[in-house]
């Protein structure tokens, strides 16, 4: 199965079959309840930390006491969003200014990439391909201290423009696997093969043949580098700081004192989560197929 | 020999670049901080020779109160609670929605959800629930466990010296489990209609169907899940970051490197950070080898 044949099936309902009769029809009815039970409660437990983000943001910080946390605020307030906004709006900005460049320079790398390693492939593309793959799951750690030297050395400055690099070159491996398990599921061997015949080159047959119809695969890697960049907290901490960094970095900062203020740290996570859920509730049929990609193969 | 070569160069050319910066910046960086792993540099000197794997040894034996053991064992028991609950719960959530349930396709929305949310907005509100006082003072969900009279269920949530990694990995459920979800609900979509009707026809009973039937069908999706929780787990440093901030209760490798970082003792994070490589590659590289070897047999 591949990223994007994977994104179809979870949309279709199972096949209809007749039940087994193992039981009387009143048993069937109260295993139906039970189902819908179970699946309400986790929809409860699921929420409940939104709910806690929603109400908590709207109070005033004489409400935040220790009795009724629970409970919905007294006197709704704008405050504290205020307060977040103010706080996080000027990397509320960076952060667009990151994550849109890398969701779409990556995924041109990717379509280079995956159209190379699906329809025009050359001996050894496999290996080429795992050592590719191998790049997506280092911990980044592992490579974030010469990073940080090459940044002081080369006297870059810290920031968006830095982390867009990184984020892009880091992106190449899933963008590569979307793209190419893609391309391989879509484009049939011989359209290339025809085009071939009829003098079309490599980059003749990128351009005219694959990008076109990569649309579906493009949204993909556009919201799963979109999200990742936006969410990203340790290139963005090893990399830049409060005053030029994107936007975990702020709300870590308002979020993280010794005494938050939790009202406003609440309303930050909300303002900070909003982007990347608005897409989420958009496309969320493509997000799916984004996440089962990072499955590789199975 | 010439025309095969004309034929596939012009590939190889165009993913050179991708090529070259991986081969820098995955496998390069990562040499470099091997290398600087084995040196004798623990300021922001340059090396004052190569000290062997003495930065290894001193981890597991000379570091004050067993400092990186004590992140190891938090780390197991973090990965153990985190892997097992995404997955356990994970399956639940396919199980339930797997066959024909009504607006499955809303909870799916909502079990899948907080994938979208970063871990450090997450972690602001993970770090209200886990209130960790308790009777009077109780707050987050201690508060609810006592307005249900459930006291005895109050904890200390990540607080607790012996067990708090495993109250840490609760958050990490919260979003992960609903990307298990989907790829476990790929995978049963994903089984042949026939493979059901054969057994029913044969009169298995529904719990032989899926026992018997379905279960082992999901072998490889349940392998991908394994492998993707955890080398997230191991990578895991936002979210300890965001509810905890950089301390001794929580430290796990991850964030040990940038503690270390922060005193310049560039070659001991780079030790850690190389270890933290091998744990992840212990269970990445088995995995690309047997996705390439299904590549090749297709």
């Amino acid at each position: 199965m591949t990223a994007t044949d994977l994104a179809r099936p979870i949309a279709t309902p199972a096949p209809i079959l007749p039940t087994p009769q193992t039981g009387s029809k009143a048993a069937g009815t109260v295993a139906r309840a039970v189902k819908y039970l179970l699946l309400i409660f986790f929809v409860i437990i699921v929420l409940m930390p939104v709910y806690v983000l929603v109400v908590t943001s709207f109070k005033s910080g004489a409400e935040i006491g220790v009795t009724g946390q629970w409970n919905l605020p007294h006197h709704w307030t704008w405050a504290s969003w205020d307060k977040a906004w103010t706080a996080l709006a000027p990397a509320f900005g960076r952060t667009f200014e990151l994550a849109i460049p890398v969701a779409l320079i990556s995924s041109l790398i990717g379509a280079a990439n995956g159209f190379v390693l699906s329809r025009w492939r050359f001996p050894g593309a496999d290996v080429v391909f795992s050592l590719i793959l191998f790049g997506m799951f280092i911990p980044y750690q592992a490579v974030m201290i010469p990073l940080r030297q090459i940044v002081v050395w080369m006297d870059i400055r810290p920031g968006i423009p830095t982390l867009i690099f990184v984020h892009c070159i880091y992106g190449i491996p899933i963008c590569t696997l979307i793209l190419r398990n893609y391309y391989a599921t879509v484009v049939p061997e011989e359209i290339i093969e025809a085009a071939r015949v009829d003098g079309a080159g490599m980059l003749r047959t990128f351009t005219r043949i694959i990008l076109p119809i990569s649309a579906p695969g493009f949204v993909v890697t556009i919201i799963w580098q979109f999200t990742s960049s936006w969410n990203d907290y340790l290139f963005a901490i090893f990399l830049s700081n409060t005053s030029n960094g994107p936007i975990t970095i702020a709300l870590n900062a308002l979020a993280g004192a010794q005494s938050p203020d939790y009202a406003a740290s609440m309303a930050g996570a909300l303002i900070t989560s909003l982007p990347t859920l608005v897409v989420y509730i958009l496309l969320g049929r493509w997000f799916i197929g984004g996440l089962m990609a990072g499955s590789v193969k199975s | 020999m010439r025309y095969r070569l004309r034929r596939w160069a012009p590939g190889l050319l165009l993913i050179s670049p991708s090529l070259i910066l991986l081969a820098i910046f995955v496998y390069g960086l990562i040499g470099w901080t091997i290398n600087l792993s084995l040196q004798d540099r623990h300021n922001a000197l340059p090396s004052k020779g190569f000290a062997g794997l003495s930065n290894y040894t001193d981890l597991f034996t000379h570091d004050i109160n067993d400092r990186f053991v004590h992140s190891l064992k938090n780390l197991a028991v973090f990965t153990v609670v985190f892997i097992g609950g995404a997955l356990i719960l994970g399956f639940i959530w396919a199980l339930l929605l797997e066959r024909r349930t009504r607006a499955e396709g809303l909870f799916r929305t909502l079990y899948l959800f907080p994938m979208a949310v970063s871990f450090v907005a997450s972690g602001v509100v993970w770090r209200w629930l886990m209130n960790p006082s308790k009777g009077s003072d109780a707050g987050g969900i201690n508060a609810i466990f006592g307005d249900l009279h459930l006291s005895f269920l109050q904890s200390n949530w990540w607080t607790n010296p012996n067990w708090g990694m495993a109250a840490m990995a609760m958050p990490a459920i919260w979003q992960l489990a609903g990307y298990v979800m989907a790829l476990f609900l790929a995978g049963f979509r994903g089984i042949p209609g026939e493979l059901r009707e054969a057994a029913t026809v044969d009169g298995a009973s529904t719990y032989q169907l899926y026992r018997h039937v379905l279960f082992p069908q999901l072998t490889p999706v349940t392998l991908s899940a394994l492998i993707i929780t955890g080398h997230m787990s191991m990578k895991m440093f936002d979210l300890i970051m965001s509810v905890s901030g950089a301390q001794w209760l929580t430290e796990v490798p991850s964030v040990y490197v940038w503690q270390t970082l922060l005193t310049s003792d560039y070659a001991k994070a780079a030790a850690i950070s190389t270890i933290l490589l091998l744990l992840v590659a212990v269970l990445i590289v088995p995995y690309l080898i047997h996705v390439y070897r299904a590549e090749k047999t297709r």
